[in-house]
């Protein structure tokens, strides 16, 4: 990823930062200037980062830049606040993972763009601590 | 009498055409559509293409398959939407063959994927999902299916192997299409237990590499009915484009593919027909859950319903509904930008009667499917046979 699309969608990655439109009274995100359903200007809006998964998949074969790290885990997750969002988890067991499981937001590594390159941070998401035991006491 | 038509038709087959440029192979396909259609020089030449800039680095299709083919000077452009590109571009021809801005146009569909190595290949087709929110979280264009698949699964309880007919129909077709990648056949066993690539979705739920060109060339339905081989022209009864959010995750229900919906219905309103109506479709399998998904969305079967089709055989060649009749992108092989033009292609040799042992009998009326990305761009045609 190229340094200036970096630091365009950092508030996005680093804080969750998204969009709130006020005529269709509905948060977006990713954040985009004008809401897709009805073209009006959006505001800030800052997603809680919980969330529950919404899908999931276990990648055998990655793309270029993530090939090294397979096999790791993506998921669609619903954030609280509505929207869906693509999203790597982390801290998991894929055997442990099941559709409607609470997570939340944390911020990793991504990737690397090469020994020249920069380190790409990003959101991911992970099951809340203590979460796993809790449910069967 | 207004409307288009189509005078002819070729397709290379399907594979590792390593002794082959990019330029060449749309070139032999763009010279065997012409023969086939008996027309020296088409008034112009849209080329559907949606990797040469990834993959071989090549841009500017339109004139350089132009010079190539032998057709320097007319008129040529190359439409892209990722793997809807094929249709994309007859979408175009055809509409400006009706509007009577041309006389006539060949469409050519062609992809070179094979040159380079599977992650390379992995990464260009993801071009085609979101770049910042999609394929910098790592998700693949297999992994974006695999997520529909799994939540598809969960939401109406569907095991994996409700989706083996459709991998199976599709090779059995494929042994009666000599241009076909994939002829061997593949059981339901086979297919339970082949690797997996991004769970649920394993090799035999996608469709392969490979590279290929297509080509038809289309006239106005009244120049089609005024020459010579006039019975064997195709009409063109409705070509529809319709779009969705790129990002899977900007939809409010990922299940429901709202741009099949809008293209197949329309479609099938411009057509003035009914589902009922189709004797064979070319659906867009590149990967069984989009096969099904597609179904449910353009009025096959209710949503949660699509896996039935397979089960209960109304997909196979002797069913009402045989799709895939000629491999489909599973077994035929999916070059993705030429994609679209080979489904064209396949649907015309069925309705002249020219599909040999993979002849479905009595068609009249085909429809075509093109998908592009995770169903962000969708083209339906609508064809149907001469009288
Ligand atoms: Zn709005």
């Amino acid at each position: 990823m190229d340094g200036a699309r970096q630091w365009r969608t950092r508030a996005a990655r680093y804080s969750l930062l998204g969009a709130y439109c006020g005529r269709c009274d509905k948060p977006e995100f990713p954040p985009r200037p004008r809401c897709p359903r009805c073209g009006h200007e959006t505001t800030e809006f800052a997603f809680s980062g919980r969330g529950t998964v919404y899908s999931y998949s276990v990648v055998r074969q990655g793309p270029d830049g993530f090939a090294d790290q397979v096999p790791y885990v993506v998921a669609l997750v619903a954030l609280e606040e509505g929207p869906l969002l693509a999203a790597q988890l982390t801290d998991v067991e894929p055997g442990e993972l099941r559709i409607g499981q609470p997570v939340e937001m944390v911020t990793r590594r991504l990737r690397d763009d090469g020994p020249q390159g920069t380190v790409l941070y990003s959101y991911k998401f992970r099951p809340p601590r203590g979460w796993q035991t809790a449910p069967s006491g | 009498m207004g409307g288009s038509a189509i005078i002819g038709a070729a397709e290379l087959p399907v594979g590792e055409h390593w002794m082959k440029s990019l330029a060449e192979l749309a070139a032999d396909a763009v010279r065997a559509a012409l023969r086939d259609a008996g027309l020296d020089r088409p008034d112009a030449l849209f080329v559907g293409n949606m990797l040469s800039g990834e993959l071989t680095a090549q841009q500017h299709l339109g004139a350089l398959v132009a010079d190539h083919a032998g057709l320097a000077g007319i008129e040529a452009v190359r439409v892209e939407a990722a793997c809807a590109s094929g249709a994309a571009a007859l979408r175009i021809a055809s509409a400006m063959v009706e509007a009577g801005v041309l006389d006539t146009a060949i469409v050519v569909g062609v992809e070179k994927m094979t040159d380079r190595s599977g992650p390379d290949v992995t990464a260009a087709l993801a071009s085609a999902a979101d770049a910042d929110f999609e394929v910098d979280q790592g998700l693949s264009f297999v992994a974006l299916n695999a997520l529909l698949m799994r939540r598809y699964m969960h939401e109406y309880g569907v095991s994996h192997a409700a989706f083996a007919p459709f991998v199976t129909n599709a090779h059995e077709n494929a042994l009666g299409n000599e241009n076909a990648m994939l002829r061997f056949r593949v059981s339901a066993e086979a297919f339970g237990e082949a690797k997996m690539i991004a769970d649920p979705v394993n090799l035999l739920d996608s469709a392969p590499i490979c590279d290929g060109a297509a080509a038809v060339v289309v006239a106005s339905r009244q120049r089609a009915e005024g020459r010579r081989g006039a019975s064997r022209a195709v009409g063109i009864r409705a070509c529809v484009s319709a779009t969705d959010t790129v990002a899977l995750h900007d939809r409010s229900d990922p299940l429901r593919l709202a741009a099949v919906a809008r293209s197949a219905g329309r479609a099938f309103e411009t057509a003035g027909i009914g589902r009922d109506d189709i004797d064979l479709l070319e659906a867009h399998d590149a990967f069984s859950i989009m096969t099904v998904l597609s179904l449910e969305a353009s009025g096959f079967a209710p949503g949660g319903a699509g896996t039935h089709l397979g089960e209960s055989g109304v997909i196979a060649r002797g069913g009402s509904l045989p799709i895939s009749t000629l491999g489909g992108l599973k077994a035929r092989g999916h070059p993705v930008g030429a994609t679209g033009v080979y489904q064209i292609v396949e649907a015309v040799r069925q309705l002249r009667g020219e599909a040999g042992p993979a002849q479905v009998a009595n068609a009249r009326l085909a429809m075509a499917q093109n998908i592009g990305g995770s169903a962000a761009t969708v083209v339906t045609t609508i064809l149907e046979a001469a009288d």
